[in-house]
């Protein structure tokens, strides 16, 4: 991380002060046993106290407090509901953790513009929970959708299970009040399809934090489908699931959800929920159609025949909708079955062209072996997206260690095979220095530089996303030549 | 490029400020020469869209009409890849022979600036990024743009986004690219999402209603589960001066009736769902009661092209406007739009095209007071004789000019691409 300012730290106490001349007492936080359980976010495997965390209340307590910051060059780590999994809300020692979460209303349900006004700390779910009632939904649905912020997924970008037909966040968005780091606020979109000048919009989305606080958000609520049904399908082997999966795609049928699960992830999810899961399977796709009921009963045909030219050795398909729920009760709970597996597990996320998944799945099998530890796969399948979850035992002495580069590995030959480093989960910490692997240094200069545009200081979420040349070198993932770097022109944040 | 041509650019240059690269190493020693003796150039693929925005004046013009390949095209991926100078009718071509489409659908402005139909280039769309009909279904350009190659003002070739749909590695570049009209990039290379092209097509068209009821039912029938791809209305024509067409010689097709004002809605999808589906929504609109037709499968073609190609200003002497609203303001504002001046309604009311003859500045500005108080933006597409240049093209604040500003820079320092193009200092 970026190199800690001593002076800084040995100023708490007045910088404290000043805080709470911004904002009200409680909402400061600053000793010790206040700010451990802020330490973490869902990338539990980095740890790091922030020097002092914040609950703003309003707008213009988020201005103030960026505004303080940037005059006095204190970094900032903006923060939702701490479920993103590649610690891009890891707190550093000489940070203020700018918490959202007093951030919770819903601000305007508007019917007629289709759209839902959130504050950032509303979560994901419960955006839906407020339309449902009028046959309406918010589409891009993350697997942690119970907890995580929507402010959250706007940083991050966001998918789920039925981002092929409905996009992921930035494709749902109408438009955000953000706050910069110098402390002005503007307001991105609004209630309208498009906006004009640059996209600003689909800037910051996906940024990670980097270039502002998000905090308002306009998200698009679609009509719930009439019909939705599910085929449960199992396949004696891998290559014969991925072709199925290809050949969908090529009878022009776009599922709205299509995952696939290997056989350690099938039965340890059938274990968890008792799905009904072909066990015997080596693996399985969860194909979901909707829209009306004839359309639905057609696009099932064909995908029921698509199967069986495919091999296919079990295809269920959901007869209502409990049996719906229950197909996908397993895939949902795939990462905390996975707890069962062993003690700890690491959660990648590439994704790669769809037609090369048997090829990335026959060199994760034989990483599995050169690593000595055990791996299971569930893959969003529509849309490309890898979620390997390697197991480990973090009581091992460097078992981490061992499970970060096997995670490398896999990531690197996703962007070898035409793939990317990350789908959903983002940079963050975790594969800052894996973005050599997929850009070069004038993408990256020019990133950075659009960086700089925004926050002339790096002060906001320094040490997330792009690679600090120094630990790159430390930990061997950058080749060093005769003390040179590959990009020696990289700034240090 | 010939004369004639030439002459109906806003500034006419010689053929020998005209470069044109033959790959993206050129565009990138081009502009690094540039560069370094601070010549400011013009961006343009075919031309098509070179009317838009301000008028440039450059030294020289960058044409990319020579990167016109299709360097990949997977179907079974639902990506192509093309460089940047490809003709939207070249990929649309062969899109067509694996049933699959640009979902976005390209729009087409050749008719009212030339009088022909003319999609223009990849480059072109993406620069402008301004979508047809099914935008509120499947979203616009911007959302169809998986990554791109390009050169920034430095002269340096940068990348970002790839040929996957989900893809979180660093910002999202493509985003910022699209309707940035070449102020930030030239492109060399564009990644696009492409969709199956659905099976079938119908319009259920609803005659003679006026403005309110008819921003009533494209409301209903966008918020039902219908999943429409089209809703658009146009009002019943008066008899007005100095217009070249009007809705019954466009829209001249056997199962129309013209009976006043058009209001129609496109179902798209498998055969049996569609027919399904439009008497749902003749249900669920309670319109049994009143004048109604429905366009089959080639009609249904034929008309929304001609929507989505504006062939009802095809050859126009006046302004052309285009205005975008959130959809629930869209009847009071067409209140407030003179009665001279001919408007539809596309992407079920939240799009208003205009037509203004005899338009002046102080309408144009007026209108855009009453835009951006409601939440919208108005842009000038093309001006006329009677108001060739407008100070403000696009609609922007302060705060947001600011921030523009900062984020050109980083892409374009010495500001040599299209300087000016979409706003003075930009």
């Amino acid at each position: 991380m970026p190199k800690i300012d001593r002076k800084l730290v040995a100023r708490k106490a007045e910088v404290v002060s000043e805080l709470k001349k911004i904002i009200k007492d409680e909402n400061v936080l600053h000793h010790q046993d206040e700010t451990r359980p802020f330490e973490t976010d869902g990338l539990s495997a980095y740890k790091q106290k922030p020097l002092i965390v914040v609950f703003p209340e309003n707008t213009k307590e988020v201005s103030k407090i960026l505004s303080y910051c940037n005059q006095n060059r204190i970094k900032v780590v903006p923060r939702g509901a701490g479920t993103g999994l590649s610690g891009g809300a890891l707190p550093m020692a000489d940070s203020i953790l700018l918490c959202l979460g007093k951030f919770n209303k819903i601000l305007d349900i508007d019917y007629k513009n289709r759209c839902v006004v959130a504050q950032p700390g509303v979560t994901n779910l419960s955006i839906t929970q407020a339309v449902q009632d009028k046959g309406f939904y918010y589409a891009p649905d993350p697997s942690s959708q119970i907890a995580c912020s929507i402010g959250g997924n706007v940083a991050e970008n966001s998918g789920g299970v039925h981002s092929l037909k409905y996009g992921t966040t930035t494709n749902n968005l109408f438009g955000a009040e953000v706050v910069f780091m110098d402390g002005t606020i503007s307001r991105l979109g609004g209630k309208t399809y498009d906006s004009e000048g640059y996209d600003l919009l689909g800037l910051i989305t996906g940024s990670e934090g980097l270039l502002c606080v998000i905090t308002e958000v306009t998200v698009k609520i679609l009509k719930k489908p009439q019909t939705v049904k599910a085929a449960l399908i199992g396949f004696a082997t891998i290559e014969d699931a991925g072709n199925c999966v290809s050949d969908i795609i090529a009878n022009g049928i776009i599922p709205s959800g299509m995952e696939m699960m290997d056989k350690a992830l099938i039965h340890a999810t059938d274990n968890f929920v008792k799905a009904g899961y072909p066990r015997d399977a080596e693996a399985m796709l969860i194909v979901e159609l909707d829209g009306i009921e004839k359309e639905v009963e057609e696009l099932i045909e064909r995908v029921h025949k698509i199967a069986k030219k495919n091999n296919s050795s079990n295809i269920k398909i959901s007869k209502n909708e409990k049996q719906r729920l229950k197909f996908w009760a397993g895939r949902k709970a795939a990462f905390p079955a996975c707890g069962d597996m062993a003690p700890d597990y690491y959660c990648m996320d590439g994704t790669i062209p769809r037609g090369k998944l048997a090829e990335v799945l026959k060199e994760i099998r034989r990483l599995s072996k050169k690593y000595n530890l055990p791996v299971a796969n569930a893959f969003h399948a529509g849309d490309g997206n890898l979620h390997p979850l390697i197991m480990y035992d973090a009581n091992e002495k460097n078992s981490l260690e061992k499970t970060e580069k096997f995670g490398a590995e896999i990531l690197k030959y996703c962007v070898k095979i035409g793939g990317v480093l990350t789908g959903e989960h983002g940079v963050g910490v975790e594969k800052r220095e894996l973005m050599c692997e997929m850009f070069n240094n004038n993408d990256i200069q020019q990133q950075i530089k659009i960086k700089k545009a925004l926050d002339g200081s790096s002060l906001l979420n320094p040490g997330k996303v792009y690679p600090i040349l120094r630990k790159c070198a430390e930990e061997g993932r950058v080749h060093v030549h005769k003390g040179k770097t590959k990009f020696p022109d990289i700034p240090r944040f | 490029m010939f004369i004639k041509e030439k002459q109906n650019f806003p500034i006419s240059q010689d053929s020998n400020s005209f470069e044109y690269p033959q790959n993206e190493r050129d565009v990138s020693n081009l502009i690094k020469k540039f560069y370094k003796s601070n010549i400011p150039i013009e961006l343009i693929g075919s031309g098509s869209k070179r009317k838009m925005g301000k008028a440039l004046q450059c030294a020289k013009t960058l044409c990319l009409s020579k990167l016109n390949e299709i360097i990949e095209y997977l179907p079974e991926e639902l990506y192509i890849k093309v460089q940047a100078g490809t003709l939207i009718k070249t990929i649309e071509d062969e899109l067509k022979k694996n049933n699959q489409q640009l979902a976005f659908e390209p729009i087409d402005f050749g008719y009212f600036l030339n009088g022909k139909s003319d999609y223009g280039t990849a480059a072109g769309q993406v620069a402008c990024n301004i979508s047809g009909p099914r935008r509120f279904k499947v979203g616009s350009v911007r959302d169809h743009v998986l990554g791109f190659r390009g050169v920034n003002g430095r002269g340096e070739i940068i990348k970002s986004g790839g040929t996957v749909v989900k893809n979180v590695t660093g910002y999202d570049l493509s985003k910022l690219i699209c309707g940035s009209y070449g102020t930030l990039v030239a492109l060399t290379e564009i990644t696009f999402k492409v969709l199956p092209s659905p099976q079938e097509g119908k319009t259920l068209i609803i005659h003679n209603q006026k403005v309110e009821s008819a921003a009533y039912l494209l409301d209903q029938s966008v918020n039902s589960s219908n999943d429409i791809s089209g809703g658009v209305f146009f009002p019943k024509e008066l008899a007005l001066t100095g217009y070249t067409s009007n809705i019954e010689n466009t829209f001249q097709l056997n199962d129309l009736k013209h009976e006043g004002s058009i209001t129609a809605v496109r179902i798209e999808g498998s055969k049996n769902s569609i027919d399904e589906r439009i008497d749902n929504l003749i249900k669920e609109l309670h319109i049994l009661h009143l004048s109604i037709s429905i366009l089959q499968l080639h009609q249904s073609e034929i008309f929304w092209n001609k929507v989505k190609t504006l062939e009802l200003f095809s050859k126009s002497k006046n302004s052309i406007l285009r205005i975008v609203i959130p959809p629930s303001e869209v009847v009071n504002l067409s209140y407030q739009l003179s009665n001279k001046f001919k408007y539809y309604l596309d992407w079920g009311g939240a799009l208003i095209w205009v037509e203004a003859f005899e338009l002046s500045e102080e309408m144009f500005e007026s209108i855009r007071r009453k835009v951006v108080k409601i939440g919208g933006h108005v842009t000038m597409i093309k001006n006329s004789d009677y108001l060739p240049y407008v100070e403000d093209v696009f609609t922007i604040n302060r705060e947001r000019f600011n921030i523009s500003q900062n984020i050109k820079k980083s892409f374009d320092p010495k500001r040599i691409l299209n300087p000016g193009k979409m706003y003075t200092g930009i």
